[in-house]
């Protein structure tokens, strides 16, 4: 087990503000959560402290950027694509201000929350703006290679950060490429697409499914946007099974990006894991992946299932037939 | 091209070619001004009447845009780019220069004209306002005209964008001041408070906002209670003492005639020296909406209504600007 990204993100932006005199962090009242206080020790004097008013601190950061700050933003994912979404849209995609967004508390996993800041739709929402870059790291590393990565671009970043630790996907020879995909496993029968942490329980699953004779491969997506769509077309093509696995809604965001792909450049059968059109609630993380479907058990209950439903790809690569709605049930 | 308009006008938009034929004002003869700072020669009052023209037109040839906004703040704007901002129309990225952001930004067209008029572009520009590919977009869109400090529509959002200028000026040593523009409707916004309360606890007295009070929003109130109307629709809330609720907020507090030109610009420069203070300030402008014609001042339906050629041409009997110069 590995250490939490919130953690590792305000590490990274310490490390990176050393040399990086422009660099700074705003907070909305939510430090000692986002581990931004960390920041505001080592650096005081690039350390903003904006108070409980989300809007405004957006607004400011897009002001700061004007004269070449890097402001990165610290609250929960649930308070930018919801509260300040239009000071989001308006102020920092619009202008395409090189404003970082930092997502804490993305998704299901946020500490006994409950729905109000579960934001399981942040994914559509920010996938939807033109000129937005948005990332779910997968992990430790990944996540200190994106805050990286984030710093030097120029032009908006989304990143989704998860509140709780994740198992190591990737070593420290890892970088961080905008679009990239990653197949992190290979395998015949069935592909889970996946993104953030949701990630290392598709590996478990796969490692399960394995022992129950079923192929999986996994790929992982760490930037939804831009994203290599080319490259999830192409390994959709070997396989008659796509499954897309989130801790988001299934609609609009990884399910919703696959979808998309798939329907213009590659049909095949694709099921999509997450949170099914509902709101959360808060519980023990153990719980809500349990009930939403995400654990390692239950997605490869799901894919095996669905796998016994699909038809091989024929001998001509073509797929003869498809499970109908019915079938599936 | 489809178009909505905020209030629909009874009339049938006039044709460009008609609005054409009422000799459009583009060729309007512009005022010398010097590269940078301020322009002490020149007559505000008759700049301000050439703007309010400038702008009946330029929303009339494109059939659509806002007119009582803009008329209200015109003595404003053209106070600010000729006598107040230390700006050079032709090097928008000075680093030195003052910023300004409209933040009531429908009334895009009356910044559009006064900067058209101060040498940041063509007057004769002003007729793309609106269309396909122009960089004069129905609200301001820094991606497109050089000049703009922030882009602004969705009501709220330019205060906030005006602190993060003024904070990040102090934190580089740089000594301009930021000047935002607000409506006073544009106040019952919630995110003007929380950008109040932020610029007070950061002390930036480089920071001024002026509110464009002109009393009267799309469907009808602003003004406080007790306050003689100077609008034709009232709805009455329960009015905000503005002033009173800013200083409590920790502001410097100016109230002056928003179109007596030299109390803008006393003001404006009150606020500039107040900067050391470390207290932003708050100019409320009392204006009236749709100024400077007898037919739009004070009238609800104006806030964005097209003006009929015979209107056009009325309006510009009524400013003094007759001759085809337009002086």
């Amino acid at each position: 087990m590995t250490r939490p990204m919130r953690d590792v993100w305000a590490e990274t932006l310490m490390d990176l503000a050393v040399d990086n005199v422009d660099l700074l962090v705003l907070d909305g009242d939510l430090a000692t959560s986002t581990r931004a206080d960390r920041f505001a020790t080592a650096h005081p004097d690039r350390f903003l402290q904006m108070g409980i008013a989300e809007q405004n601190m957006v607004g400011v950061a897009a002001g700061l950027a004007t004269l070449g700050f890097v402001p990165w933003l610290s609250s929960f994912a649930v308070f930018f694509t919801h509260r300040a979404v239009d000071q989001v849209r308006m102020l920092v995609a619009q202008t395409h201000a090189n404003v970082k967004i930092g997502a804490a508390y993305s998704g299901l996993l946020t500490g006994f929350t409950g729905k109000t800041h579960q934001d399981v739709e942040d994914l559509a929402i920010m996938r939807a703006m033109p000129g937005m870059t948005v990332i779910a790291p997968g992990d430790a590393t990944e996540c200190a290679a994106a805050v990286r990565w984030a710093t030097e671009a120029a032009g908006p970043v989304y990143l989704r950060l998860a509140r709780e630790a994740g198992p190591d996907v990737f070593d420290e020879t890892y970088r961080f490429e905008p679009a990239r995909v990653l197949r992190v496993r290979d395998g015949s029968d069935v592909l889970i697409v996946s993104t953030g942490l949701q990630t290392a329980r598709c590996l478990e699953a796969a490692t399960i499914l394995a022992s129950n004779g079923i192929s999986a491969g996994v790929m992982h997506v760490p930037c939804l946007k831009p994203v290599d769509a080319g490259a999830i077309a192409d390994a959709a093509r070997d396989v008659p099974l796509v499954v897309t696995a989130e801790e988001h809604t299934i609609l609009g965001g990884l399910g919703g990006l696959v979808a998309e792909i798939l329907s213009e450049r590659a049909p095949r059968r694709l099921v999509r894991i997450g949170i099914a059109d509902t709101w959360g609630e808060s519980a023990p993380n153990a719980f809500l992946l349990d009930r939403h479907g995400l654990s390692p058990e239950r997605v490869a209950e799901r894919v095996a299932r669905e796998t016994s439903r699909t038809q091989p790809i024929g001998a001509d690569g073509r797929i003869d037939r498809t499970a109908t709605v019915e079938e599936i049930g | 091209m489809a178009r909505v308009r905020a209030v629909a006008s009874r009339d049938a938009p006039p044709r460009a070619a008609e609005v054409d034929r009422a000799k459009p004002p583009w060729s309007l003869p512009l005022p010398l001004t010097p590269r940078e700072g301020i322009a002490p020669g020149v007559d505000l009052d008759d700049l301000a009447r050439r703007g309010r023209l400038l702008v009946i037109h330029s929303v009339a040839h494109s059939g659509a845009g806002h007119i009582g906004g803009p008329l209200s703040a015109m003595d404003l704007l053209v106070a600010l780019f000729f006598r107040v901002l230390r700006v050079r129309p032709d090097e928008t990225d000075w680093p030195e220069r003052d910023r300004f952001i409209l933040s009531k930004g429908h009334s895009a067209i009356g910044l559009y004209v006064v900067m058209a008029l101060r040498g940041y572009f063509p007057v004769e520009e002003l007729a793309t306002f609106d269309s396909g590919d122009s960089r004069l977009q129905g609200h301001p869109d820094m991606t497109r005209l050089p000049g703009l400090e922030a882009s602004t529509g969705s009501l709220g959002q330019g205060l906030a964008v005006g602190l993060g200028i003024a904070l990040g000026a102090r934190m580089r040593g740089l000594g301009f001041h930021t000047f935002v523009m607000l409506g006073d409707g544009e106040t019952q916004e919630g995110m003007i408070w929380e950008s109040v309360m932020v610029a007070a606890k950061y002390g930036l007295g480089n920071l001024t906002a002026i509110v464009d009070c002109n009393g009267l929003q799309q469907y009808g109130w602003s003004l406080p209670p007790g306050e003689g109307g100077r609008g034709d629709r009232r709805d009455p809330l329960a009015g905000t003492r503005l002033g009173d609720a800013l200083e409590a907020f920790g502001w410097r507090v100016l109230e002056i005639d928003g179109h007596d030109s030299e109390a803008i610009v006393a003001a404006c420069e009150d606020a500039r020296g107040a900067a050391p203070g470390r207290q932003p300030t708050a100019i409320l402008a009392t204006t009236v909406k749709g100024r400077g014609v007898s037919f739009t001042e004070g009238r609800f339906e104006w806030h964005a209504r097209v003006a009929t050629p015979d209107e056009v041409a009325a309006a510009r009997l009524e400013l003094g600007l007759t001759d085809e110069a337009g002086s």
